[in-house]
């Protein structure tokens, strides 16, 4: 019965081979049971790791030695951080919606765990004597789902600086949640390229896209990562992908010198735990999506794979992902070394007013250009159609009208402008009188105006 | 814990219609302080927000109040001064030079030259300190975390060598009335002179980093703009009024110790801005360094006592003085009034940050929380300076 029932389905792709989607959906539970423990101990590991790898680097770029007493250089800090932090007085603030203030963390912490579902490990590997994708699950819109996710897991900082009745916690969750949106949208279009080149928005195809060069227009050869091929959309992920981890320079919701701790002010010992874990698990899956969707997910680079041709089978590639991960993750902890905070409104602008613009212009440019390389127009009428549009627009953008510049107002314009019930001020022409009593040490002062304003 | 809460201040309460209107669409009441990362100390803003914007700041002072100025009308001249050096805990060494001054002032006694010099250069050293420390806590308030450790790496250079002349990392009690406790060590100077040389080589790397950081840029320029006319009407000095253009500097204007044989440079901005305050603060450095210099230079030139004898009971005779130093926040001054008993009748101070911080009055309704904080960093107000 069983035997019919597996004919019918089609072949798996040999051991070694990029998995498709057909690859998915056929792991007896026991294997579906690994893999979800094995993503879940990868993701904690990782944070923990991070914690350390962070607050090391950072050092380093500080004149400091950093964390160098727990365990071997220190790698057991983050572990007895997280012990310390699990035996706190977990403190639930007087005004706090009871229910609302524990469900936010959790909240955050399901959706950054989930979203890893979809991120390729690597190729087919025999598991005990199963033939599986390294990779928990893959579904036509995978990448859709890591969106839905970090969509969801707003909810918990939004609820959580809600729930704790408090004002920084208030001030943090509004940020916050206006942040992640904007930038998720930027984030999102960011994607629409890969999904234009790759065709497919599974996690694996878009690996399995990256594999090998291309060649444009028959003769000009392309390179495989999408990072150099699709260079703009992965300059704007990587900004978003600070954005949406609420990471220096754009860690506004949490700007200590400003908000205190934001959204997770009022929270304490195992709830904090679990947004502390949501923060770096989110920072590990946007440096695993960049890592899937730009650098050629799990498969080594060229001079390895040049050298070593065995570097894409087995088990191995699950090294070179984390060390792409690891890589894309020092860059987080170097903008956080290095640059100050943002204002809320400076990054906001910059989000709806340079990358998304910048973005659509891309998709734009680059549907174009995909249309142009299939169509049969002959190469003048191409150049046409790139170079009068091309020509208008930088005609345009060169005679735009400057603005006019607003000018200043005077005193008794300003004056006239406050409005009913302002405090009385005095006569702009008011001579101050010496004082009497001051006479002794005065004498030869003279009387001088209050105000120095010309035009009074 | 009740009845202090009931005494602080009449309870406004409103009965009939309207009665609890009042909370709905009201705005948001918050409170900076006493406890926040970016108040360095105790300094309370009572904060009306809509949204991010501030409605009105009420800064609420006196958390830290002392009483030094009636502790000082109970200890005698010598004592005063360890309270004189705490107040503004960045630059004891300017502040219980200035107490000294002005007994010295009054008892008409003349602080022998190596005594000067030497003062001079330990002012100028007590300066840099006060400057890295700002220059460091800054860029963090605005969330740069890196420049504070390379701020502190060459504070601590700094710090070994005043260590090592006067014992103190902080409040250092060196200056005695009429001079110093003591001779400084052998090869003090050389080391001074060796200090001043690496930080002077490694402060690009701090500059470099932060001064023209397009965040940094964005943050800063055009934020909390204080015209020349407020600094002046508002009575701030130093790095905050020189940043607005007050070309104000008492080290030239009126030379105490040894300013006036010194080409004192007074580095000023016109732009009032958080930037040009940040940026006097690191050209002023540098020019503080090349003084130290010139100081140790003369200061192994000259030869002699550091202090004078001074009479078991120190007595300042009947009368007033008021002296006035460049400290490295603004101008602090010291009304002295005695009336020949061996402590002082009345000593008022008058602090730089409690004069600095009064602009913020102008300066922070209608920004945005962000700005509130990068200009409360740019005041470069020690608290324990405004409460006294």
């Amino acid at each position: 019965m069983i035997l019919s029932l597996l004919s019918d389905v089609p072949p798996l792709t040999p051991l070694g081979g990029d998995p498709t989607l057909e690859d998915f959906g056929k792991d007896p539970w026991w294997i579906v049971l690994i893999k979800v423990l094995a993503v879940f101990v990868f993701l904690v590991v990782m944070t923990l790791f991070t914690i350390w790898y962070e607050r090391r680097v950072v050092a380093r770029m500080q004149v400091r030695p950093g964390p160098n007493r727990h365990g071997p250089f220190g790698l057991l800090q983050s572990l007895a951080d997280g012990l310390k932090l699990a035996f706190k007085e977990d403190i639930m603030p007087l005004k706090a919606d009871k229910i609302v203030f524990f469900i936010a963390p959790v909240i955050s912490t399901v959706c950054a765990f989930t979203a890893f579902a979809i991120i390729p490990f690597g190729p087919m590997v025999s598991m005990f004597g199963v033939k599986t994708p390294m990779q928990l699950t893959d579904i036509p819109v995978a990448v859709l789902l890591v969106l839905a996710c970090s969509g969801m897991g707003i909810y918990g900082i939004v609820l959580g600086g809600w729930a704790s009745g408090s004002t920084y916690p208030l001030l943090g969750g509004l940020r916050s949640s206006a942040q992640l949106i904007s930038y998720e949208v930027a984030m999102g279009l960011s994607f629409v390229a890969v999904f234009m080149t790759a065709g497919t928005m599974s996690t694996s195809g878009i690996v399995a896209a990256q594999a090998h060069g291309g060649e444009a227009f028959g003769w000009l050869p392309t390179p495989g990562w999408f990072a150099l091929l699709l260079l703009p959309s992965f300059v704007i992920y990587s900004i978003s992908a600070v954005g949406e981890t609420n990471r220096a320079p754009f860690d506004l919701p949490e700007a200590e010198s400003e908000l205190v701790g934001g959204f997770h002010t009022e929270y304490s010992s195992l709830k904090f735990a679990l947004f502390f874990l949501a923060e770096y698990i989110n920072m590990v899956t946007v440096s695993a999506l960049c890592t899937t969707l730009f650098l050629g997910g799990w498969r080594a680079p060229a001079p390895i794979t040049t050298v070593w041709a065995g570097a894409n089978s087995g088990w191995w590639p699950l090294l070179w992902f984390t060390i792409k991960v690891l890589l894309l993750l020092f860059v987080f902890v170097w903008l956080r070394g290095t640059l100050p905070r943002l204002r809320y409104d400076q990054f906001m602008r910059f989000g709806w007013k340079v990358l998304i613009p910048v973005n659509l212009v891309w998709i734009l440019a680059l549907a174009g250009l995909k249309v142009a390389q299939k169509s049969s127009y002959s190469t003048t009428d191409k150049l046409m159609f790139v170079g009068v549009p091309l020509a208008v627009i930088i005609l345009l953008a060169l005679f735009w009208p400057a603005k006019a510049e607003e000018e200043p107002k005077t005193v008794q314009e300003q004056v006239a402008e406050r409005p009913e019930g302002s405090f009385p001020l005095p006569p702009m022409d008011l001579q101050v009188p010496v004082s009497p009593r001051a006479k002794r040490l005065t004498a030869e002062r003279e009387t001088v105006p209050a105000s120095t304003e010309k035009e009074v | 814990m009740a009845a202090m809460a009931d005494a602080g201040g009449t309870r406004e309460l409103t009965v009939g219609a309207g009665a609890g209107a009042q909370q709905l669409g009201t705005d948001m009441v918050l409170n900076i302080g006493p406890q926040h990362p970016s108040t360095h100390g105790v300094l309370r803003l009572k904060l009306v927000l809509d949204g991010e914007k501030v409605l009105s700041a009420e800064p609420v002072v006196g958390y830290m109040h002392r009483g030094a100025e009636k502790l000082f009308e109970v200890r005698d001249y010598r004592q005063i001064l360890v309270l004189a050096n705490r107040h503004d805990w960045l630059s004891a060494f300017s502040n219980e030079l200035g107490a000294a001054m002005a007994v010295e002032r009054l008892m008409g006694l003349e602080v022998p030259e190596r005594a000067v010099w030497l003062r001079t250069a330990m002012a100028e050293l007590n300066r840099i300190l006060n400057h890295l420390m700002f220059l460091g806590s800054y860029p963090l308030e605005i969330g740069a975390i890196t420049p504070m450790f390379f701020a502190f790496r060459e504070r601590e250079v700094l710090q070994a060598v005043m260590e090592e002349a006067t014992g103190g990392r902080m409040h250092y009690m060196f200056n005695r009335i009429g001079g110093l406790k003591e001779e400084v060590p052998a090869g003090w100077t050389r080391r001074a002179r060796e200090a001043v040389d690496l930080v002077e080589s490694r402060m690009p790397a701090l500059d470099d980093l932060i001064r023209r950081n397009d965040i940094f840029l964005a943050r800063t320029v055009g934020v909390g703009v204080l015209s020349a006319a407020d600094a002046a009407a508002y009575g701030a000095s130093g790095p905050v009024g020189r940043a607005s253009g007050l070309d104000f500097d008492l080290r030239r204007d009126e030379p105490y110790l040894a300013y006036g044989e010194l080409d004192v440079p007074v580095v000023t901005r016109t732009a009032g801005d958080c930037h040009a305050r940040f940026e006097v603060l690191l050209d002023q450095v540098y020019a503080s360094l090349r003084l130290v210099r010139t100081c140790l230079d003369r200061v192994d030139r000259i030869t002699g006592p550091v202090n004078v004898r001074l009479p078991k009971v120190v007595k300042a005779p009947e009368g007033h003085t008021y002296a006035w130093t460049e400290n490295p926040l603004g101008v602090n001054g010291y009304y002295l009034v005695s009336r020949g008993d061996k402590t002082p009748w009345r000593m008022k101070l008058r602090t730089a940050s409690y004069a600095n911080v009064q602009a913020l009055s102008t300066l922070l309704p209608g920004t945005l929380v962000p700005d509130l904080i990068a200009i409360l960093g740019s005041m470069f107000f020690v608290v324990g300076d405004i409460d006294k």
